[in-house]
């Protein structure tokens, strides 16, 4: 066995969490937008279509909701539990935003109770609609403020630290740090594509399998298209995140991209491996691409990682992980544009199987592109817990019982997952939405399936 | 009124509705199974299920803001709690992930399964005990600051007579706290079977709560001396707390004024929990942890307070709003909706 660290096992065990409870956030904060607009097209359409489409994404989301509440409570206490060092410091100047996305998140939770409770409730079928923008709007801003908190820790800003003693702080000034606004952006434009992808694949999948009604297609059509706008959004939002990291974080780009000396024209390398010399082999090299991707411009100075000293410089294995996140992003960008050509072009059929399990595979990779983009997040700002000020090592418990707490969450977490798979199968597969369809809507379905 | 106390007066105050609206949530999960077992679950489940299902949300957003609030205006908790609770915190955290979780699961999507109605009703019982344990340490001697930072003392706070009435307060004031409230809610239901059985709980469990109350008080004086004096001293607030019990065991006794009864029960809990807090002071965590050494910087203080105003600005109206349509709505109480 290896001997015990608890900066180790803490690190290991705040992953865990973060991982697993990163899945439902996304879903919560993607779907409830989602949701919205299927039931806002169903009112002005008058499509019960789509609105039981909004009925059956909610039934769904509200199980997923609760395991991202829990879960979210986990690493809520965790911070403290593990990091009980860096709380001490980062409690005294970023905890405005930490305490904002409680009050975010209280009121969402109470819209969604609502909103869930509410759908045969009005006269007009609107004010049910407009109960779905709270529970947007406490979302959305939840996911901005923890991640301002996320920020901070990259580019920490709004303080001065005298050995132990914090003075001169700016709360704002720490919330609206360098890092901010691409941060938020990319997580709130990745979080919606991410949600949108996985429906179209749950949708995909179903016409694959038994060749969907009518009410599959549209609802094809409509996460299909949202994805493909909500990955434009997140490739934009990529893009400006690395230019950020080009300037106020360089090391992590410069350790993302294999790139050691500081140079003008910089080539871009995807994939490949490197020896022991730092010699890149195998890879694909785009030349001067990397100036582009970090300056736009094909010939700017891209600081390479010689600048930093070596003991403050992250692993070289987060290579993979960005490309892996942008290789994915693109791939769902491509396949969304290529079924929008199908599906305008009258001579090709849009529910290709070739292009429909294509369509299916987005889902998945989505959210192990998050995976992946957060971990080259959180591993490229090794080895700071607070970019310059403190050292992971130096913000973690002293416990000697991490270990024993990393087994009991691994058990919880495998239970939750299993639990919510299970029902959510349950759920569905016992109410089609044929059935559904019938019984909620019988005139609909007595008229419908022309194709 | 300095920050630190207008801080720790926010945060006492979420402590206090997580103490209310949790009871009734946790009561109910308990109450709910064992009526399971005794077979009597026709009679009240129906009425459990309608107010929990819109609320349970919002009783675990109460919870993260005590704690979120508490590292906000007094990072050194955040230091010390988190140093000595990972254990009982964990544990804490399991519990009522199971619990939020498995509720959802029974609830949206496999009726009646009868172990998610287990784990619903056994966390209902253990997650306030495992809670309260943080309160215990805070009283002093259950933790020591050595060279390798701050432990907890596991085998002095499982052998201690204070940690178990604790324990043993915290679970039957669960069960009276919300059997109260159900009792209220029936009659607004007029769910005459579901009354009678809700009431017959209510009255049983009143007399241990304040049993559980003296002996911790007695416990307490054996534990942190100091803190016992100073609530002797307050012992008109603890006074007018045992009159509020008085007053709503007799009106559910009688069988009037339901809504006047869970009042005075939460008033009863006010006292007694303000009471307690305001004794507790000027240490947070004796003997670490006071008042004015643990709170944050000014900037960060008003501008969490200010932060705190607007979002009750916020809160408060959407609060109404469910309240309204759920708990106060009788054609909703009464299952018409």
């Amino acid at each position: 066995m290896f001997e015990y660290d608890s900066v180790v096992m803490s690190r290991m065990l705040t992953s865990l969490t973060l991982a697993f409870h990163i899945i439902f956030a996304t879903i919560g904060v993607g779907v409830p937008v989602m949701i919205s607009i299927a039931e806002f097209i169903g009112i002005k359409k008058k499509d019960p279509h789509y609105t039981l489409l909004a009925r059956r994404w909610t039934r769904g989301f509200t199980i997923t909701v609760a395991v991202g509440v829990v879960t979210g409570t986990a690493i809520g206490l965790q911070l403290s539990l593990l990091w009980p060092s860096f709380m001490q410091i980062a409690g005294n100047v970023i905890s405005l935003p930490l305490f904002l996305e409680t009050f975010a998140f209280f009121f969402e939770a109470i819209f969604l109770g609502v909103y869930l409770y509410t759908w045969d409730r009005f006269k007009n079928p609107i004010f049910h609609w407009l109960l779905s923008l709270p529970v947007i709007i406490g979302s959305t801003m939840s996911a901005f403020f923890i991640t301002t908190v996320n920020a901070f820790m990259n580019t920490p800003q709004g303080f001065d630290l005298e050995g132990r003693v914090i003075t001169s702080i700016e709360p704002l000034a720490a919330m609206f740090n360098p890092a901010t606004p691409t941060k938020v952006f990319h997580v709130i434009s990745s979080s919606y594509m991410t949600s949108a992808a996985i429906l179209a694949t749950i949708t995909a999948f179903i016409i694959l399998m038994k060749k969907g009604s009518k009410y599959h297609k549209k609802a094809l059509k409509l996460t299909v298209v949202a994805t493909f706008i909500f990955s434009i959004m997140t490739a934009l939002a990529g893009d400006l995140s690395a230019k950020f990291l080009a300037e106020h974080q360089p090391e992590k780009l410069a350790a993302g991209e294999w790139h050691f000396e500081t140079e003008e024209g910089a080539d871009l390398i995807l994939f490949g491996t490197i020896n022991e010399n730092n010699e890149v082999q195998n890879a694909i090299r785009i030349p001067k691409a990397l100036s582009f991707l970090a300056h736009g411009d094909f010939n700017a100075e891209v600081t390479g990682l010689e600048e930093t000293p070596e003991e403050e410089r992250p692993p070289l294995w987060i290579h993979y992980m960005f490309d892996l996140m942008v290789g994915i992003g693109f791939f769902t960008l491509g396949i969304t544009f290529l079924y929008l050509v199908f599906w305008k072009v009258k001579k090709w059929n849009e529910y290709n199987p070739l292009l429909l399990w294509g369509i299916a595979s987005i889902g998945p990779l989505s959210m192990l592109a998050i995976e992946f983009g957060w971990i080259f997040a959180e591993v490229g700002r090794q080895p700071w817990i607070l970019r310059g000020y403190m050292k992971v090592s130096e913000g973690a418990t002293t416990s000697p019982h991490v270990d024993w707490m990393f087994v009991l969450f691994i058990a919880l977490y495998t239970v939750l997952a299993i639990g919510c798979i299970t029902v959510l199968r349950k759920m569905f597969k016992n109410n089609p939405a044929e059935l559904e369809l019938e019984s909620r809507y019988p005139q609909v379905a007595a008229t419908k399936e022309d194709d | 009124m300095n920050y630190e106390l207008i801080g720790i007066t926010v945060l006492w105050i979420f402590l206090y509705g997580y103490l209310i609206v949790a009871s009734i949530d946790f009561g109910a999960g308990f109450f709910a199974y064992y009526a399971k077992l005794t077979k009597k679950d026709h009679i009240i489940n129906q009425l459990i299920s309608r107010y929990l299902s819109p609320v349970w949300e919002v009783t675990n957003v109460f919870f993260v803001f005590f704690f979120v609030g508490l590292v906000g205006f007094f990072p050194d908790m955040a230091y010390y709690f988190g140093q000595s609770l990972l254990v009982p915190g964990s544990i804490a955290i399991v519990l009522l992930a199971i619990r939020g979780s498995f509720y959802a699961f029974e609830n949206y999507g496999s009726k009646d399964n009868h172990l998610y109605m287990f784990l619903y009703g056994a966390t209902g019982l253990l997650i306030p005990a495992s809670l309260s344990t943080a309160l215990t340490i805070s009283e002093g001697g259950f933790i020591e600051e050595t060279a390798n930072g701050v432990q907890l003392l596991y085998g002095k706070l499982l052998t201690s007579p204070y940690s178990w009435s604790v324990v043993f307060l915290a679970v039957v004031s669960v069960l009276y706290i919300s059997s109260m409230f159900l009792t209220y809610y029936a009659n607004r239901a007029g769910d005459k079977p579901a009354l009678e059985l809700v009431r017959k709980y209510a009255l049983f469990w009143s007399s241990p709560t304040i049993i559980a109350s003296l002996t911790t008080f007695i416990a307490l004086s054996q534990q942190n001396l100091e803190h016992y004096q100073r609530a002797i001293e307050l012992w008109w607030v603890f006074g007018i707390s045992v009159g509020f019990f008085l007053i709503a065991v007799f009106l559910i006794y009688i069988g009037k004024y339901y809504g006047w009864a869970f009042i005075a029960v939460m008033f009863q809990f006010l006292f007694a929990f303000f009471g307690y807090g305001a004794s507790h002071l000027p240490y947070l965590l004796r003997p670490f942890v006071t008042l004015s050494s643990g709170v944050t910087n000014e900037t960060m203080a008003i501008s969490l307070i200010i932060a705190f105003i607007a979002g009750l600005f916020l809160l408060i109206p959407s609060l109404i709003l469910l309240m309204r349509m759920f708990l106060f709505d009788a054609d909703y109480v009464k299952g018409k909706k």
